[in-house]
């Protein structure tokens, strides 16, 4: 097992590099100089150019300043904000946890519904349930962020006035943060309508954010679901007049659900993708919203740093979902 | 099922909660976040309004709807005959407003506004470098920095700049959101705790609010200073909910959510206009888009080629596809909401066929150039590329065959600046002060030349003039100096004036009192509620 362990981390190391790399050119390889775009129709005279120049470091020899890089981010530092002068990595924590519960949440509802829908179109296969499910699947797939936010608002917030249109509580309560998870410190706040208020504030963006993972996950369940409903040892276990509830429940779900967790775990990306567009639409102050707003100002080292941190964050999510796979399957440890 | 009927109660709940609570409370949404609280040490707007608008005030400020000047912080001031000395007089009895975080002893003197322009000039100080990698930039874009050479205190309450040269768009450069006076009171105690960095996040001022909290990307908090030196405002709170998308705006607005909005997406405006729980206030904005010729180069180093092509173009037609109707025609450089603009003057007319007998009389034919336009989008020209492209099917019916160029943003810039670009440079700007001379000069001077003024453009008479406007103290003779310039001008034509894009601002009936800012702020200092 430590030695399964050891091999899926030395793995992580070239794409470690590949990603700091990549991150790393993001700021340099773009055209013109990132100084020059901060000015924008203000012109520099050439010695505030060359000082701004050095101020940010992007006057030395490239490979320098990728070491210099390099060792700031083993060290935890990920450079500072252009715009806030503050560092990014305090920056990225002090949003975090409004992304995950966000994450989590829209998770929760995409597994909820997914796994039991995508069960029932594989015992049910052909009939008009599985079309129906099979056929929304495809459309929430589909389903672009920026059109489907927006709709969901005009219609719950706008016209029929159920739930509130943005941000992640009403303006009414106001508590310092705890934890940084709404739901949490409006329940330790002690405010009477402050969770409830955090709840209803939470319901259209997770519906938003966990629609591709749902569709996602109700396609894989259904076809792994079909796969084991085939295999030998479940017409056995019928053919020794096993409940058909058990048949399912037991022996065929919890096989079929080995790929639905690789699946869920692969989630973890999509998540992060659709929370920049979530957060955005729905004025949500996590992560997202955070690298928009950089990719607007031309805050390139917020830019740079958050799609480090983020893929790290993937990278890191992955390997949790390797080892436990490994863990659960020994086949595939002693590969 | 339980589940939705809880929430929905929950939701009707807060929302009655909500109703209660906000008898007088007016929320403002937003467009973006604050860059920080301390103004002097940013650019953008978005940062102006949380900080500076809000918090703040300066030694001389913008008429409410005017870029005219009058007395804010300052009662009144004089100036030395050769126009190097300004001595202002401050107010009396003016308090900063009492926060959680600090307790103002004294009140608003001397030492806080030498304090503020001293932080910015001396590099020595330590509040000149207190934020880790920040400047003063919009000082130093401004040119402050070699404009003032002293800041001296006479008294308590009288404070003296001495400058280098006379220049009086100086005094706009007072009203502008660099300049908000600071307190230094609170600075020496941030100082003293080794908290400098409080500073620029939890911001002390003697403006209309005070602030209160601000939840990063989300909620900005402030509440009236009840102790404002023109009079408590008439909402006990003002809160800025951060909302980037326009279009939730829209729907914040509608849901009742927020009162009032920023920036709503042109397809919005008429449905808004619609509604009749809100109303539609609009007004020029301060820039302006153009289109400059390389005047040093041939053929455009001849007036008459420039008309001529000026002639060839509909602009209406730019306006209309570009901006859906949220811009008008330009005709002058600067904006019209800003005094010294030449009511006079008319735009080239539109007339392919006179245009076409233009260019042959100047013996150019089978013209082939250069059309550069923007790679983004800005608030000045929505859309560089479609601009272009009715621009260049123009020019096609009187035989002038333009190739559309543009490069990465960056790249566009410093190109355009070259001295020996090719052909036509679309390119707009907006304004820093209110001030004619940072239009004309900045953009059109022979100083810049080489720099902003990207139609190499370096006319005598019009140098002279708005040279000597600038040197001129009295305001009245400054805008009819200006007035001649623009003359020249539009006789000249180095640029094509494309347009002035307008400024819409959505709210409830509920808001009274709000009055669009040409400068582009929100102020929300005059503004009540009614129920």
């Amino acid at each position: 097992m430590l030695q399964f362990l050891l091999r899926r981390i030395a793995v992580l190391i070239p794409t470690f590099i590949g990603v700091t790399l990549i991150s790393f050119s993001f700021i340099r390889l773009l055209p013109g100089d990132p100084v020059m775009l901060l000015a924008g129709e203000h012109a520099l005279s050439p010695a505030q150019h060359a000082a701004a120049m050095h101020a940010l470091g992007l006057d030395r020899p490239l490979p320098i300043q990728y070491l210099d890089y390099l060792r700031g981010v083993l060290s935890g530092d990920f450079g500072q904000s252009i715009v806030t002068k503050r560092p990014v990595l305090q920056e990225f924590f002090s949003r975090f946890p409004a992304t995950l519960e966000l994450s989590i949440v829209a998770m929760i509802f995409a597994v909820l519904i997914g796994i039991p829908a995508g069960m029932f179109a594989a015992i049910k296969r052909g009939s008009m349930f599985d079309q129906l499910v099979m056929g929304s699947a495809l459309v929430g797939f589909s389903m672009p962020i920026f059109w489907w936010g927006p709709l969901l608002i005009i219609l719950f917030a706008g016209v029929l006035h159920w739930l509130p249109v943005s941000g992640r509580i009403s303006l009414v309560y106001y508590f310092p943060p705890v934890t940084g998870f709404m739901l949490i410190d409006s329940l330790l706040s002690g405010q009477e309508g402050a969770f409830q208020s955090a709840l209803s504030h939470l319901v259209l963006p997770a519906i938003v954010l966990g629609t591709i993972p749902l569709a996602v996950i109700a396609r894989q369940t259904r076809s792994a679901m079909l796969e084991v409903l085939g295999e030998d040892y479940v017409r056995t276990a019928r053919a020794k007049g096993m409940p058909p509830r058990r048949v399912i429940g037991v022996h065929a779900l919890r096989n079929a659900m080995i790929p639905v967790i690789t699946t869920i775990g692969l989630q973890v990306g999509v998540l992060m993708a659709g929370a920049i567009l979530t957060e955005t639409i729905f004025s949500w102050p996590g992560i997202g919203k955070w690298m928009v707003d950089a990719v607007f100002r031309r805050d390139y080292t917020v830019i740079q740093g958050g799609l480090l941190i983020i893929a790290l964050i993937i990278m890191f999510v992955n390997l949790v979902v390797d080892v436990l796979y490994g863990f659960i399957n020994p086949r595939i440890r002693h590969n | 099922m339980k589940m939705v009927t809880k929430l929905l109660a929950a939701s009707v709940v807060a929302a009655s909660f909500a109703s209660m609570a906000q008898a007088s409370t007016l929320v403002y949404c937003s467009e973006g976040s604050p860059e920080g609280f301390d103004p002097a040490l940013y650019t953008a707007g978005t940062t102006f309004d949380a900080s500076s608008q809000a918090v703040y005030n300066r030694l001389l400020q913008f008429k409410p709807g005017t870029t005219q000047l009058q007395p804010g912080l300052a009662t009144s001031y004089d100036v030395s005959k050769d126009g190097l000395t300004y001595t202002f007089h401050l107010r009396k009895g003016v308090k900063f407003g009492a926060t959680s975080y600090f307790k103002p002893t004294r009140d608003m003197n001397a030492d806080d506004v030498v304090f503020t322009f001293e932080r910015q000039l001396d590099k020595k100080s330590p509040w000149y470098s207190y934020v880790n990698g920040g400047a003063y930039v919009y000082f130093d874009d401004m040119g402050m920095p070699g404009l003032i050479k002293s800041v001296k205190k006479i008294d308590d309450y009288t404070v003296e700049f001495t400058l280098t040269k006379p220049n009086a768009p100086f005094l706009a450069d007072l009203g502008m959101d660099f300049s908000s006076i600071v307190s230094k009171e609170y600075a020496d105690q941030l100082q003293k705790a080794g908290k400098m960095q409080q500073f620029n996040q939890e911001p002390v001022g003697t403006g209309p609010f005070s602030f209160v909290a601000y939840q990063s990307d989300a909620v900005i908090r402030y509440k009236a200073n009840a102790d404002y030196w023109a009079g408590k405002p008439k909402i006990d709170n003002l809160v800025f909910a951060i909302t980037p998308d326009a279009a939730v705006r829209v729907q914040k607005l509608k849901a009742g959510e927020c009162q009032i909005m920023a920036y709503p997406n042109a397809a919005d405006v008429a449905a808004l206009k619609k509604d009749p729980n809100l109303k539609v206030e609009e007004q020029q904005g301060l820039n302006v888009a153009y289109m400059a010729y390389n005047t040093s180069q041939k053929p455009f180093d001849n007036a008459k080629v420039r008309q001529a092509l000026n002639m060839a173009i509909d602009r209406e037609a730019i306006v209309k596809a570009v901006f859906e109707g949220m811009a008008k025609v330009a005709t002058n450089p600067i904006p019209p909401t800003m005094w010294g603009y030449n009511k006079s003057i008319k735009n080239e007319p539109y007339d392919p066929a006179a245009a076409k007998k233009m260019l042959e009389e100047a013996g150019v034919k089978n013209l082939e150039m250069n059309l550069w336009a923007m790679p983004v989008s800005r608030p000045y020209m929505l859309n560089a590329r479609r601009a272009a492209e009715i621009i260049q099917a123009d020019w096609a019916k009187i035989g002038v065959k333009a190739k559309i160029v543009t490069y990465e943003w960056g790249e566009y810039l410093k190109k355009s600046r070259a001295k020996d670009h090719d052909g036509a440079v679309m390119l707009g700007w907006t304004g820093d002060n209110g001030d004619p001379d940072n239009f004309l000069a900045t953009l059109l001077g022979c100083d810049a030349v080489g720099g902003n003024n990207v139609a190499e453009w370096c006319n005598k008479d019009f140098n002279a003039l708005v040279t000597k406007a600038a040197e001129t103290a009295d305001q009245a003779e400054r805008a009819k100096l200006y007035e001649q310039a623009q003359v020249i001008f539009k006789q000249e034509a180095p640029w094509l004036t494309i347009d002035n894009s307008t400024v819409i601002m959505p709210m409830s009936k509920s808001v009274q009192g709000y009055v669009m800012n040409p400068l582009g702020s929100h102020n929300f200092e005059g503004v009540s509620l009614s129920k």
